[in-house]
């Protein structure tokens, strides 16, 4: 099962996952990961977060990427559901999970997922200060967290 | 008329997230790019810079984009 969404309004992480657990009651255990808005960059409190996409591409993009996922990993089901628009301090961005009969599959197919959505995923990101909005450039450690994936067809 | 959209960061080196221009005939990206402002022109022109025909990524330079068209400029994405 692949359940791959854009949300537009702050959504409840726990709900998803009570639901996502329910719909993988047979999966021997379930793996996920939540990105939260931070409250600093730098030195700099951070106010808003505002994350934008290309309609497109961006959905298309991270439905093949779930798709890349169940083909390595032997998994029950994946959620990938990532937010769009302005978010504050604490919110919820993104929300990965993967069930599977064993657990290492989990976590390999979450870590995996995480590294892309992070670095290649079709999103734009720009944070606002005191000192105004400044957009959020990629960063070479992202660039190596994903060749830490690329033997996966 | 072509739609030009500029995403992430580009949005402000083009002061907006849109531009439509009147084309005569399919234009080439030189050709778009000779409307720009320099810094603009290099921006988009730059090899990281991604550009979208109508939602499709296309490569190199033997595209063209004409009337009812939409060109989206796509930098590098920040992740989420």
């Amino acid at each position: 099962m692949r359940d791959v969404r854009l949300i537009e309004r702050d959504f409840d992480p726990s709900r998803e996952m009570a639901q996502f657990s329910a719909a993988h009651d047979a999966a021997g255990g379930i793996v996920s990961f939540l990105g939260q808005v931070r409250r600093e960059a730098g030195d700099a409190a951070v106010d808003m977060l505002e994350l934008r996409h290309f309609g497109p591409l961006t959905v298309p993009g991270m439905e093949a990427l779930a798709d890349r996922a169940l083909a390595h990993w032997p998994l029950a089901g994946v959620m990938a559901l990532h937010r769009v628009g302005q978010m504050r301090p604490g919110d919820a961005i993104v929300l990965v999970a993967c069930a599977a009969r064993h657990r290492r599959d989990a976590f390999a197919a979450a870590d995996f997922l995480m590294d892309h959505l992070k670095s290649r995923a079709w999103f734009w990101k720009r944070e606002h200060t005191a000192a105004g909005w400044r957009w959020i450039e990629p960063r070479d450690e992202d660039r190596a967290d994903l060749a830490r994936w690329a033997h996966i067809p | 008329m072509l739609t030009l959209l500029f995403l992430g960061r580009l949005e402000d080196v083009a002061g907006g997230p849109e531009r439509h221009v009147d084309v005569a005939a399919p234009v080439t990206l030189s050709q778009i790019c000779a409307q720009f402002d320099a810094d603009l022109a290099a921006q988009i022109s730059d090899p990281t810079t991604k550009i979208a025909l109508n939602g499709v990524i296309v490569a190199g330079d033997d595209w063209r984009a004409g009337d009812g068209d939409e060109l989206a400029f796509l930098p590098p994405v920040s992740g989420g």
